[in-house]
């Protein structure tokens, strides 16, 4: 090594500075913002940047905003947002045509909801795991029960379809029909038997395949039974939900049936299994290769040219199906992510332990996996949220449908009617979006003092 | 929710009765208990939701006028809000009993689709609104002019036929909603601002100033709008497009909502026949005889409900134009009860 390659060589130690003795808010602002004159000249920038998009904003919504007035004539050549408009059609925006007598239904669901899902959310508070079956388990079929009406109407199942099963005529009880509910029973057991045949067959063990069968149609079953049964609730008829009630329950649905399903696909996409692999790469890659909109259209307008003649599913059902399906492609490949980041030597040193693929997978791979995803699940989530407003093309109104449909009364129209709704939109939509991104940092933050990384 | 979903998707699909049986509409709709009428997401003057939620319009007028006819009652209704493109698909699935959405009579949509129009309620066109200090006063001084349109509309086809077959230059600018043509059109972007001439009427309103807009005299394209039934129940149709007539004839004949209870009693074999008083008309239809005295004493004649919905009682203030009665110079006019 030369002279000429040093640059620079220390031969003292530095001198001992004394501790800096200024410090507190007022020190931090200065050295955060003034310090040098680049930063005194950003600083000021984003002052000026800030105030130039602030203020107008500002101004239109609160300054020259009109606050009160019965239609448009009062918000005729305001400048700022017209909040009469807002105030009149808020109903319609947050549930729709949903009749106005009976909008306690879902202001309870609504309720219910917060109030199961803030201690799920808050990390110091008890009973997490009776807390999670009332909110996945219960809560749906509540909220399902409230908003529709519940009591389903079913009469026929599988054998009244097939032959002509007519024992108990229209005879009901509490809005079960007698037919479906003893075909219902008769189709469970009589699957039941030829699974036990067919795996007595195949030489497996028939007795616990054909319980499992039982069990399936039993848990099935309770959650119809549940949604069939008649609480005397005036039925509401999905068409004339709406609103911001809308957008919760396809967002909601979207993220609550994408996480598992999407964890599923995950899982088999790496599967060592040839089958399991290729079904789910084909499911994820097809769906992620088709634009939601059209999964929407296709399943809207396409889907009844399908089915046979007077079968018809409910036009909400169809569009959160789509996006449930649409929504757990995209998971899946998010969680796949997190799976390959965990190192191989996880996976030896569980084996090692002596445990299967499921606790493998359930005590130690996926909590790692699913921890260093946190970023990318939330942003689906978010996206999804946002996404729902795509049903308006299939003619289900979101909140912004109402919106739409409100700029449409002519005892509205103003100039700054626009604007204003759109702004009321906006707001809503940063709420939520926001509240989100918020609680996932705090998420991962949690995870990182937990000792995870 | 994702096991719910499941069960529900495969329930939907089997516990649902097979075959539906094809009865006459009139008398599906009298065992419903209600008429499911598809109407717009949302047209001012024609469909649109009300602060209450309530669908009101000219084209929900009739939906109501049809129940008024059939259960004595104008709130058996309900209303399906379609979009343009799948609103003739809702009305041969049979998701609607009749389409009233401010849909235009052509001969395509009558012979290709399986569909009836039974009648026009509102005479429209397409027209042109400009700035009045351009000093214009006809749609043929608008050579070289930029038209703000939206797309995907014959509206569009419309303006290029009417530019192109006059040698004139223009230059189309065109947006996807009616609500984003109609700010571009404030703010400058363009010189005219071209649509049916009943929405111009109402997007008017939402212009900074209304005043400084005129409406140019020139229409230039027709667009009879009407309701439409499914093919293949005489029945029905006769009773959707009687509707329209008893209003219109009621106009013709002084029978107001206010007046007709009077009216009954008038010796005008005309207006006895209208009312019922004289005749077995309305059994003829498969309705009571006192039909129009309902559809009259609910919804009104033809003048008032255009009077409330778009006319001069509304905030649109649409002329009666083309809308007036035969007899006052317009194109309304009804074939005669007898």
């Amino acid at each position: 090594m030369t002279g000429s390659d040093r640059a620079y060589i220390r031969t003292r130690l530095a001198a001992n500075e004394p501790p800096p003795t200024r410090a507190g808010p007022f020190h931090a602002i200065v050295q955060g913002l003034f310090s040098g004159p680049l930063n005194i000249a950003f600083t000021l920038f984003s002052i000026v940047a800030i105030a130039f998009a602030a203020l107008p904003v500002v101004r239109f919504l609160i300054v020259d905003a009109v606050w009160q007035g019965m239609d448009a004539s009062a918000c005729q050549g305001a400048g700022g947002a017209c909040w009469p408009f807002v105030q009149a059609k808020f109903g319609q925006f947050i549930y729709g045509t949903y009749p106005e007598a009976l909008r306690w239904r879902p202001d309870l669901v609504f309720v219910l909801g917060a109030l199961l899902l803030a201690p799920l959310l808050a990390p110091a508070a008890p009973l997490k795991r009776i807390n999670a079956l009332l909110f996945f388990g219960i809560y749906p079929i509540v909220a399902f029960v409230l908003l529709t009406g519940g009591n389903l109407d079913l009469r026929h199942f599988l054998i009244g379809r097939l032959t002509a099963w007519n024992i108990f005529g229209s005879a009901t009880t509490a809005g079960l029909s007698w037919n479906f509910w003893s075909d219902y029973v008769a189709t469970a057991f009589l699957v039941a038997v030829l699974v036990e045949v067919g795996a007595a067959l195949l030489g497996a063990r028939a007795r616990k395949a054909s319980f499992t069968a039982l069990f399936v149609f039993a848990a099935v079953g309770a959650v119809v039974l549940a949604a069939d049964l008649d609480f005397g609730l005036e039925p509401v008829e999905t068409r004339s939900w709406g609103g911001l009630m809308v957008t919760l329950v396809v967002a909601i649905t979207g993220i609550v049936a994408s996480l598992p399903l999407g964890i599923l696909l995950a899982l088999g996409r790496r599967s060592e299994m040839p089958l399991v692999r290729l079904a789910s790469v084909i499911f994820i890659e097809f769906w992620r290769g088709v634009p939601l909109i059209t999964v929407l259209f296709f399943a809207t307008y396409m889907l009844p040219l399908f089915l046979p003649s007077g079968v018809s599913v409910d036009g909400l059902l169809r569009v959160l199906i789509g996006v449930a399906l649409f929504s757990a492609a995209y998971m899946a490949e998010v969680v796949r992510g997190g799976l390959q980041a965990i190192p191989k030597s996880q996976y030896e040193a569980a084996e090692a332990l002596g445990l299967g693929y499921w606790q493998t997978m359930s005590f130690v791979v996926l909590p790692q996996a699913l921890t260093i995803v946190i970023p990318g699940i939330v942003g689906n989530f978010i996206g999804l949220f946002k996404d729902t407003t795509l049903v308006l093309i299939v003619a289900i109104f979101d909140l912004l449908g109402q919106l739409r449909a409100a700029f449409a009364d002519p005892a509205w129209a103003s100039p700054v009617t626009l604007y204003t709704g759109f702004a009321f939109a906006g707001i809503i939509y940063f709420v939520f979006c926001y509240g989100m991104s918020r609680y996932a940092l705090s998420l991962e933050r949690r995870a990182a003092v937990a000792g995870g990384r | 929710m994702k096991r719910l979903v499941c069960a529900l998707l495969i329930f939907a699909g089997i516990g649902v009765p097979a075959s539906r049986v094809e009865a006459a509409v009139l008398d599906q709709v009298k065992t419903k208990g209600f008429l499911q009428c598809g109407v717009s997401q949302g047209i001012p003057g024609f469909s649109a939701p009300d602060d209450k939620g309530n669908w009101t319009g000219l084209d929900v007028d009739l939906c109501r006028a049809i129940a008024a006819a059939i259960f004595n009652d104008p709130t058996k209704v309900k209303f399906s809000p379609l979009s343009a493109k799948d609103r003739f698909t809702a009305l041969q699935s049979g998701e609607i009993d009749v389409l009233s959405r401010n849909t235009t009579w052509t001969l395509s949509r009558d012979t290709s689709l399986g569909l009836n129009f039974t009648g026009v309620i509102y005479y429209d066109g397409q027209g042109f609104m400009v700035r009045q200090d351009k000093k214009v006063n006809s749609a043929l001084e608008l050579s070289s002019a930029s038209v703000c349109t939206q797309t995907g509309t014959t509206t569009e086809l419309n303006v290029a036929d009417f530019f192109r077959s006059r040698k004139m230059k223009y230059e189309i600018i065109a947006f996807a909603t009616a609500d984003e043509t109609v700010k571009a059109y404030d703010s400058g972007r363009c010189d005219v601002f071209t649509t049916d001439v009943s929405q111009l009427n109402a997007e008017k309103l939402k212009l900074a100033k209304p005043a400084d807009h005129i409406i140019l005299p020139e229409i230039i394209s027709k667009e009879p709008l009407g309701p439409v039934v499914r093919q293949g129940d005489e029945q029905w149709f006769d009773i959707v497009k009687w509707t329209l007539y008893a209003m219109i004839n009621a106009e013709e004949m002084g029978v107001t909502s206010k007046n007709v209870a009077e009216m009954t009693k008038s010796p005008n074999p005309e207006i006895k026949r209208l009312l019922g008083t004289e005749g077995k008309f309305g059994e003829a239809l498969g309705l009571p005889n006192d039909w129009a005295v309902r559809i009259v004493k609910h919804i009104g004649n033809y003048g008032e409900i255009f009077d409330r919905n778009v006319g001069a009682g509304s905030k649109l203030g649409i002329d009666r134009g083309l809308n007036r009665l035969w007899s006052k110079g317009g194109l309304q006019y009804a074939p005669p009860i007898r």
